[in-house]
């Protein structure tokens, strides 16, 4: 019988360092508590750089976190919490980048990437079709010419 | 000529693999370049380490360029740079500013009194919310601020000999040409 509470204890302590892991605030009601958890999933910790404010246990991101919740008791929107965090941490605080001229690389250059090779492929079928007009067969028994 | 594109495809992506090696080389992927460069320093109001009663501002510091140097006893890589701090850093003759950040007071008291004190003056950020202002993410970070209260220069993680030559050195020769 002690043996299974040993067993249970120890099954449950991963549960506790989780809640201490992250401190709770003090949330008026839930709407503000899950607006929190939306914003700080979009904010990136500049510490531990493939964590959110929301995941991380850095001390900054803990900072971060009461500084974006201080900000929200006092009545801040989204944007004017995440204007601040850019203005002292640059861009790289946001995991999803406003559109603008110098971000234009990202957000589009994975459509342009598709469409080059959209019109190489294009380019390629329709000059071998023009060289084999009626004959389906493939010249090369292999089927590979590569 | 077709049969060499799969070729010319692959040597664009060894050019591409290469040149990525070779910018993780150049580059520390870990720091994210301040926004806060070529702009004013934010204001703050801050105790001194050893004279809670006084505090030090942005304003009172105004008027000759300074190092503002951030660190902690807790800080791991600050031990690394501290003996830097005492000497070549010094030598470079303009004020150093401590930054004490996020620290006990007693515990960084004790710090300075075993590693020794290379700063002019030290106020102290507890709950490091200047320090958010700054930007400050990873002590030891050290800031380079002109006369008028504008940052010019910050360096995140430790002051080695090669920092010290390659870019404190400059951008302070860029500061003595302003000011002749």
């Amino acid at each position: 019988m002690r043996r299974w509470l040993l067993v249970l204890g120890l099954l449950l302590l991963p549960a506790l360092s989780v809640a201490q892991a992250i401190q709770p605030l003090p949330f008026r009601n839930h709407a503000e508590e899950v607006r929190f958890q939306q914003l700080s999933a979009e904010l990136r910790c500049p510490m531990c750089q493939n964590e959110t404010l929301a995941d991380s246990n850095a001390p900054i991101a803990h900072d971060l976190r009461r500084q974006v919740f201080e900000m929200m008791q006092a009545g801040k929107s989204d944007d004017e919490i995440k204007a601040f965090l850019v203005d002292r941490y640059s861009q790289f605080v946001l995991y999803k980048p406003p559109v603008e001229p110098s971000t234009w690389l990202l957000w589009f250059g994975p459509l342009a990437l598709l469409a080059i090779g959209g019109i190489v492929v294009a380019v390629q079928v329709r000059r071998r079709a023009r060289q084999s007009p009626a004959d389906t067969t493939p010249i090369n028994d292999t089927g590979d010419d590569w | 000529m077709s049969r060499l594109l799969p070729l010319f495809g692959f040597l664009v992506l060894v050019g591409l693999f290469g040149f990525g090696i070779w910018w993780n080389t150049q580059h520390d992927q870990h720091e994210i370049v301040s926004p806060l460069i070529d702009k004013p320093a934010p204001a703050f109001d801050l105790p001194v380490l050893d004279d809670a009663g006084r505090t030090v501002t942005k304003a009172s510091l105004l008027g000759k360029p300074y190092f503002l140097n951030v660190f902690a006893s807790w800080c791991i890589e600050c031990v690394h740079e501290h003996p830097l701090l005492m000497t070549d850093v010094k030598q470079l003759g303009l004020p150093l500013v401590g930054f004490n950040y996020k620290d006990d007071p007693q515990a960084a008291t004790a710090w300075l009194a075993e590693h020794g004190n290379p700063f002019d003056v030290i106020v102290a950020d507890r709950e490091g919310r200047s320090g958010i202002d700054f930007g400050v993410y990873a002590a030891p970070e050290t800031f380079l601020i002109d006369a008028k209260g504008v940052i010019r220069y910050k360096r995140i993680g430790p002051i080695t000999p090669e920092v010290i030559d390659k870019e404190i050195r400059p951008a302070l020769a860029a500061l003595a040409k302003e000011t002749p």
